[in-house]
């Protein structure tokens, strides 16, 4: 068996879900190799190169792989995955873009998600927002799924060496365009890889709140910060903050939910965390139903007390 | 321009499912079924397309059960002009749903082709994508906003680090997300209406595609229960439980 994944990446260096991954494809079992496809992103490469376990890196430097277009990558994927038992990637926006279309390519059905490896071919995946868990098995030849990162611990990132092929062919579909690009900036941790998240919801109010109330909160615990949707519809926060079952999937050591109800699909997305903490002045909202420590109150005199205390 | 619109019938968002004791999958008996909230948006999105005269005729499809024919015409009350049902009792995945629209969309040549970014059953996030490979042309995935200029449609996407705006030559894909739009509620004399709008019918097998997934479900269990944990009277009490049981700060 050999599995191929592909690494999440901004070209100058590797995404931690890359190291999810590897440990995904390395309870399968096999040869791992990692494609690294984008532009100028050999340092991604190289730090490809350094996983323990990897047996090789293939490098797609190219200007049609800039932005991770879906209908590029999925071309070059599915040529190259058309030797490998599995392909796998980071169940992220852009592995969920560009996988499915692999697999289509490629005609074989595809696992979303995958949360647990039982054997080669049968994996467990969430269904129905987290409130069932489905165990699937796969016959077709080449097994396609993305991996949700909370599922896997991450791989070591160094102490490997595998050595890096280029991949000169480049295949553009010339179906799409990249046109620009808003990317949040932050000094924060990123949201689905930090050890402590505290989210606000809608009981923040407004977005001020949120920087003035919350970030203060967030910073002192150096976490990220999350959002439920209705403090993102609302426009508090930006989209990127959404955690959920349509957002992102966070279990970190500690979530911190503040003036959030609880909704099945909030639930969904951080209900593995593993230390769970809700501030709300409603104690019959269904956040308590799996909180660890539930605090009845104001949000806007608890969380400068706790800020202060901390 | 013709558009094209997938529409899932799936549990209501609201219904917190139960897996069914003999683990075969959730229990579905007198659960309120609807349109997939994402679909959903896709009709809205089709519909303000029309109202702005890019879009002439909105077709919506739908593969499932007889019974999902309540969504074919409730996305009909919404504004779409006709429909077709592709009808099947099995549990079609997500490539064999992509085959059927690709079958569909070869025999009406549609320009826009809107479906939900996930049915929020199975969860999949897989269909667009599919479609879109099948087809060979581009796809504007969990789409915040779509405009349409000329032959061109430009879809702003959400994605992890924020948004990203792609421009796609038509005929292409979008699949929605939730900011895309806010879907209208379907007045009563729309709802009239929808009921005389034609409704056709139709097999997997009329398109060629053979539904028997290869990826199979052994079992659906439920997940791991979260104990139930305790009510802290005040702010010092929860750090201490943070420090000195939890450890977590
Ligand atoms: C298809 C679909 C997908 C969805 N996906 C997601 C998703 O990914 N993520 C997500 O979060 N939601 C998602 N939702 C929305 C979800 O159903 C809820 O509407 C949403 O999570 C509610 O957000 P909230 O808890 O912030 O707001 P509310 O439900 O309005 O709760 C606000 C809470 O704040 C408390 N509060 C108010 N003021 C204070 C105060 N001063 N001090 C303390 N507490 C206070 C209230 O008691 C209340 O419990 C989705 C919905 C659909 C239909
Ligand atoms: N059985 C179906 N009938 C019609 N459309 C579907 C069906 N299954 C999936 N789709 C479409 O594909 C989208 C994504 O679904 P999925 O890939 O299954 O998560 C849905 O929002 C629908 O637009």
């Amino acid at each position: 068996m050999s599995i191929l994944v592909y690494a999440e990446h901004d070209n100058a260096s590797l995404k931690s879900a890359t190291l999810n991954v590897i440990t995904a494809a390395q309870q399968i079992g096999g040869d791992i190799h990692v494609l690294v496809a984008g532009q100028n992103c050999q340092a991604a490469a190289t730090a490809a190169a350094a996983i323990p376990g990897v047996a090789k890196v293939l490098l797609a430097d190219n200007a049609a792989y800039a932005h991770q277009l879906a209908e590029n990558i999925s071309l070059l994927v599915a040529d190259l995955g058309k030797g490998y038992s599995h392909i796998l990637a980071a169940a992220t926006t852009t592995g969920k873009n560009f996988l499915p279309r692999v697999a289509a390519l490629l005609d074989v059905g595809m696992m979303s998600d995958i949360t647990k490896v039982i054997s080669a071919d049968t994996f467990e995946r969430p269904i129905y927002a987290g409130n069932a868990i489905a165990t699937v098995q796969t016959s077709e030849a080449i097994k396609v799924a993305t991996v949700r990162t909370t599922g896997f611990d991450a791989a070591p990132a160094t102490g490997g060496s595998a050595a890096v092929e280029t991949i000169a062919e480049a295949k553009d579909a010339g179906k799409s365009s990249f046109v620009s690009e808003e990317l949040a900036k932050s000094d924060r941790p990123e949201l689905t890889a930090a050890r402590i998240v505290v989210s606000g919801g809608r009981g923040m109010q407004n977005g001020d709140n949120f920087n003035t109330v919350l970030a203060p909160l967030v910073d002192k615990l150096g976490a990220a910060m999350g959002a439920s949707r209705a403090a993102v519809d609302a426009g508090f926060v930006p989209n990127d903050l959404q955690v959920g079952q349509t957002g992102k999937i966070v279990a970190p050591e500690l979530y911190v939910a503040v003036g959030i109800s609880g909704a099945i699909q909030h639930l969904a997305g951080m209900k593995d965390s593993k230390v769970i903490v809700a501030i709300n002045k409603d104690p019959e909202a269904p956040i308590a139903t799996v909180a660890d420590y539930f605090l009845e109150g104001d949000l806007f005199q608890v969380v400068p007390e706790l800020t202060s205390k901390l | 321009m013709k558009a094209l619109v997938a529409v899932k019938r799936v549990v209501d968002y609201n219904v917190k499912v139960r897996v069914k004791a003999d683990q075969t999958g959730v229990d579905l008996t007198n659960v309120k079924m609807s349109i997939n909230p994402f679909c959903e948006i896709a009709v809205e999105e089709a519909v303000r397309l029309k109202e702005k005269g890019v879009v002439t005729e909105i077709v919506v499809v739908s593969v499932g059960p007889a019974a999902a024919q309540e969504q074919i015409r409730s996305a009909m009350a919404l504004g779409a002009d006709r429909s077709i049902l592709v009808q099947t009792d099995d549990a079609v995945g997500s490539l064999g749903v992509a085959k059927i629209l690709k079958g569909i969309v070869d025999a009406e040549q549609p320009q826009i082709i809107l479906l939900g970014k996930q049915a929020i059953d199975d969860d999949n996030n897989q269909t667009g994508q599919m479609l879109a490979a099948l087809m060979g042309v581009g796809q504007g995935t969990f789409a915040s906003e779509v405009v349409v200029e000329g032959t061109t449609m430009k879809v702003t996407r959400e994605i992890d680090g924020g948004l990203q705006t792609v421009a796609l030559p038509l005929p292409a894909i979008v699949t929605t997300d939730l900011r895309l739009n806010e879907p209208r509620y379907a007045a009563l004399p729309n709802i009239m209406k929808a009921r005389k709008k034609p409704l056709d019918t139709k097999t997997p097998a009329d398109y060629g595609v053979d539904t028997t997934p290869k990826v199979k479900t052994l079992k659906v269990t439920p997940p791991a229960e979260r104990k139930a944990g305790i009510k802290v009277k005040s702010v010092d009490e929860l750090l201490d439980k943070l420090k000195n049981e939890a450890k977590v700060i």
